[in-house]
């Protein structure tokens, strides 16, 4: 028969199952009354020689039933039943685990999303980040990217290696597209052949970029983002052939991106290629990050080893230009330390992700102690029932069971309200997680985020149900145990798991509790830190004029000057100037080599330094200060004067102080005239507080450029420009200097607009992200042991009153009463800060990457947690302890 | 079957374990055997459960009794098993019961035990007149 058929209509077998049997036994006292038997006799008679009828009428209806779920359906009943009865009690318990289930699910979705899941490509494990060491080449090879490739290296590596089954390099840009609409600024990847075989996404839309496209004379063309097609061309499929202007050049459009094509880590609206000339090309520049599919079966030892033999090829075939010594890079040390691709996608969100997860899952064991403590609780009111039911041969099985029940059902009920805050959790975290977290589109609550919110429902409730279950099943506990109520106290082995569990969240609250001060205390820290400049009030966008455009490099830059000089003149606006790099941008302009004059590098090459390109204003726009000479004017600038202005730190480095350094002279190469350093400036924070302040040179924006055969002036077309005024952030002030650009040239967008505090606040976003989740997490561990605490004091009270009773009316005396209670509860404390502190000790070396300015092992921290822990301790263990003190002793004993 | 002592062959659905069968002068039928009565009683006439109890015991001359719970659970069992069907009904003495009767499902399971009944007894007579020849 169909089974749920069989299910509902269940109700109705039952109802004949009792009307077949009641006639029958009416039938047979009928019967025997009509043999001369009096009535009820003759009912009790027929009933007994029916049977035990409870127990038939149940054997049959089992027949319609799966009797072990029906037992545990019938037990779940009961269950519910109670928790009904008791609101107080399921509330809180409800709800401390729906905030620890929902909070651990909404970390866990991000942690799955950006750390855990495979990239979007397919076999993704093969894609590896050329990754290349280069101890000697100073700022050039950074923290962040290493010494990234250049053209020529593409094309060695390319043509000569066997690990790979196709590479390529890309590097990122913004292009101005006119034409459609406004002129507007779209992110845009170059891209060489290789790119899109190695990523291996094929297009919605048209093709990939092919061989001739990457040919520097043949045709332009240009592959759209599936973003920018939907907004732009409305999804319009005959796209493809159309062409755009792209930085004033006409493109073809050849291709469309799917929906969620990522370059890497960042969505982009177009794809060029770059279409390199081989024949112009030299061993510099380094600025190109490549990517590369293995072969099935190459390991990144094997393509390590086969690219560093490449390197030697590399330096054999191309060369700088004549004179040159192409193997001048062996200085370098250059090495190649390839590394998978999601592991350059993720960077270091990873230790903040963990350390997150790790909070939450901490607080969620907290959490989960305290249940088990208010189960602990409710299985003692229930010893009675429990050893009844036990005599009358109840398995201990069944009674476990049971126990277990009601803890996992509770737990699955926490998690279905936990997906509920673990929805609002997401929003909130992504809101105000780090800036530019990778992977962050790809986060979601799916279907992998409640599986683990299932099992960790499961998990929770299996962990905190245990406890009660082990001990009460265990306890077969005859009925003298239950009739021991008049004993005085409570049974030690009974308070004893109570106290562990109350020993556990001191130690796990202050391990949570250290790491939150440890994070305030390095926010402070950075906050202290004289960023060197002032970033409030400074409007900040960026202008590119390309050369498509404007071909003219000085014209270029009589451009920016002009839009900077029309912005100067918008109302409220005090100063206003640009760079190549505002300072926590995220790029570096330019690493080279400076040479001093007088210094002697004995064959040695003197060291890379930062350079930066600013134009008159600069510093005093961005709330910097000239230390020692003068800055620029427009006039040193178009002359082509040969004048530098360089950082305090260079200048002390080199000639002890800001002073000594202005007359001095500096050069780039040995080719290049002597440049006159006419400034000091003062350092500046340029990477992030947290980050020392680099030497920077700074060179005017229109410079006789070295990097050509035979220099020749060129202007620094890519700028930000830093406004100073108190309407810095308004839509309105936007407009305005929207209006200013266009009056000058109408081909120009103005993108990438943000306020330096923005700027500021998310180069804080790691730190400001960590802390707030710790202090979250501190005070919420802080309240949960505050609970527990009292709970367990004021259980013992309850538990104790008799004897309190009978101290006092032996002549105790109260304060003494009240003493012990808080001595019990602080000899507690004193144990879980001790295991604690270790703890703490061991597991916040994992935060040293996300301190600053202060040890993991700071003794302040550790000081001041355990007095705040003792503290609370005494005032949640002082109200029951009062309590108790309160007891009038006639009371007490009259109790039970 | 045996001489002098007459036992009465209580017959118990299997779903009893041997030591719950309640004294040695009764006798448990083999596995099925329950099953067979009450499909070739209700084969006859659909009835409800007391006649069906009452209708074993005279047929078979008071030798088999049906102990009166353990129909019930049976009776439940073939309901399920789709062997039986059951519709409101009156009893004799005017009382509202549930009529069992059987269905095509238990005609063809009744036969089908029938036979392999018949095979097992005509077994166990050969084996049996053996022994006594």
């Amino acid at each position: 028969m169909n089974p749920l058929r069989r299910l509902f209509g269940r109700t109705r077998r039952y109802t004949d199952i009792d009307i077949s049997i009641e006639e029958h036994i009416q039938e047979r006292a009928d019967e025997l009354e009509a043999e001369g038997m009096p009535r009820s006799q003759a009912e009790q008679t027929a009933r007994r020689e029916f049977g035990n009828v409870a127990l038939l009428q149940q054997r049959s209806r089992e027949q319609w039933q799966w009797p072990a779920l029906e037992s545990v359906v019938a037990d779940l009943r009961f269950t519910l039943r109670r928790l009904r009865k008791s609101p107080g009690f399921a509330l809180t318990v409800l709800l401390t685990l729906a905030i620890g289930i929902g909070a651990n699910t909404a970390v866990f979705s991000v942690i799955d999303a950006v750390l855990l899941k495979p990239l979007p490509y397919p076999a993704s494990n093969q894609l590896v980040s050329l990754w290349l060491n280069a101890p000697g080449a100073g700022g050039l090879a950074n923290f962040s990217s290493g010494l990234q490739l250049s053209p020529s290296m593409y094309f060695t590596f390319s043509r000569h290696n066997q690990s790979f089954q196709s590479m390529g390099i890309w590097t990122w840009s913004n292009s101005n597209i006119t034409g459609l609409a406004q002129p507007e600024e779209v992110p845009t990847a170059l891209i060489s052949g290789g790119i899109l075989e190695t990523l291996d996404v094929p297009p919605v839309l048209g093709r990939w970029f092919s061989a001739a496209d990457q040919d520097p004379h043949g045709g332009k063309t240009a592959i759209l983002g599936y973003g920018y097609w939907r907004r732009r061309f409305g999804s319009d499929p005959s796209v493809i052939g159309r062409t755009i202007q792209v930085d004033s050049q006409a493109r073809e459009i050849v291709g469309v991106m799917p929906r969620g094509f990522r370059m890497v880590d960042r969505d982009v609206d177009l794809l060029l290629p770059l279409a390199f000339d081989t024949q112009k090309l030299g061993m510099a520049p380094f600025g190109y990050d490549g990517i590369a599919r293995l072969k099935p079966g190459v390991t990144l030892q094997q393509a390590d080893a086969d690219v560093s033999r490449l390197l030697g090829v590399w330096m054999d075939s191309w060369s700088n230009g004549p004179s040159t010594n192409p193997h001048y890079y062996e200085k370098w040390r250059i090495t190649p330390a390839f590394r998978s691709l999601k592991q350059l996608v993720i960077g270091n969100v990873s230790s903040v992700l963990w350390v997150v997860m790790a909070t939450v899952g901490m607080v969620m064991l907290i959490a989960c102690t305290n249940v088990a403590n208010l189960l602990l609780v409710r299985a003692e009111s229930r010893q009675q029932e429990l050893s009844i039911r036990a005599a009358l041969g109840a398995g201990r099985a069944r009674i476990a069971r049971e126990l277990l029940l009601e803890s996992l059902l509770l737990g699955l009920l926490g998690g279905v309200l936990g997906i509920a805050i673990a929805y609002s959790a997401l929003r909130l975290l992504l809101a105000i997680g780090p800036a530019n977290m990778p992977r962050a589109t790809e986060i979601a609550l799916d279907w992998r985020s409640l599986c683990f919110t299932f099992l960790l429902s499961l998990i929770a409730g299996l962990l905190f149900g245990s406890i009660p279950a082990w001990k009460y099943s265990r306890s077969r506990a005859s009925l003298t145990t239950a009739g021991a109520s008049r004993t005085s106290s409570l049974g030690r082995d009974r308070q004893r798991s109570r106290d562990i569990l109350v020993i556990a969240q001191v130690a796990m609250a202050l391990v949570l509790l250290v790491s939150a001060v440890l994070m305030i205390r390095t926010f402070a820290a950075l906050s202290h830190v004289d960023p060197g400049f002032i970033p409030d009030h400074l409007q900040t966008f960026r202008i590119s004029i390309p050369e498509s455009l404007v071909k003219d490099p000085l014209l270029a830059a009589r451009s920016h000057n002009e839009i900077a000089d029309k912005i100067a003149s918008i109302p409220g606006v005090s100063s206003v100037s640009y760079a190549s790099a505002l300072p926590l941008e995220s790029f570096d302009p330019n690493w080279d080599l400076i040479f001093v004059e007088g210094k002697s590098y004995q064959r040695q090459e003197p060291p890379l330094q930062m350079f930066n390109y600013v134009a008159p204003g600069y510093f005093n726009a961005i709330g910097s200060r000239i230390l020692a000479g003068r800055d620029y004017t427009w006039n040193d600038i178009y002359a082509i004067r040969n004048k530098v202005i360089v950082s305090e730190n260079f200048a002390r480095e080199n000639w002890g102080s800001a002073q000594a350094a202005v007359g001095k002279h500096i050069r780039q190469f040995e080719k290049n005239p002597w440049s006159e350093i006419i400034g000091v400036v003062r350092d500046v924070h340029q990477h992030g507080a947290d980050e020392n302040s680099p030497a920077i040179i700074y060179w005017p924006v229109y410079l006789n450029t070295p990097y050509l055969p035979t220099p020749a002036p060129d202007a620094v077309r890519s700028v930000r420009y830093a406004i100073r005024t108190d309407r810095a952030g308004t839509q309105n002030l936007i407009n305005q200097v929207q209006q200013a650009v266009w009056s000058v040239n109408g081909n120009l967008p103005v993108a990438s607009v943000e306020t330096m505090q923005e700027i500021y606040s998310k180069s804080m976003a790691r730190t400001s992200f960590t802390l707030t989740m710790l202090a979250i997490a501190g005070v919420m561990a802080l309240l949960l042991g505050i609970i527990g605490i009292y709970g367990v004091i004021a259980y013992a009270v309850a538990q104790r009153t008799r004897e309190i009773g009978i101290r006092l009316a032996l002549g105790a005396q109260r304060s003494k009463l009240k003493w012990m209670f808080v001595r019990s509860a602080l000899a507690l404390t004193v144990a879980g800060i001790a295991i604690g502190v270790i703890a703490a000790g061991v597991l916040t070396q994992a935060m040293r990457s996300l301190l600053f300015g202060i040890s993991p092992h700071d003794p302040l921290t550790y000081l001041a947690v355990p007095l705040i822990l003792c503290a609370a301790a005494s005032i949640a263990s002082y109200l029951p302890a009062r309590r108790a003190a309160g007891i009038s002793p006639t009371e007490a004993l009259r109790v039970d | 079957m045996t001489v002098g002592h007459i036992p009465i062959y209580k017959i118990v659905i299997q779903r009893y374990p041997p030591s719950m069968a309640r004294s040695t002068d009764t006798r448990d039928l083999f596995p099925g055997a329950l099953e067979i009565m009450i499909l070739q009683s209700l084969r006859h006439k659909p009835m409800h459960g007391y006649a069906l109890v009452k209708h074993i015991k005279q047929v078979s001359n008071d030798l088999l009794q049906v102990e009166e719970g353990s129909l019930y659970p049976a009776l439940q069992r073939m309901l399920r098993e789709g062997l039986l069907e059951s519709k409101e009904g009156v009893s004799a003495k005017g009382r509202p019961t549930r009529i069992y009767r059987v269905t095509n499902a238990g005609i063809r399971h009744l036969e089908k035990e029938l036979s392999s009944f018949g095979k097992m007894f005509d077994g166990i007579t050969r084996v049996l007149a053996f022994n006594e020849a």
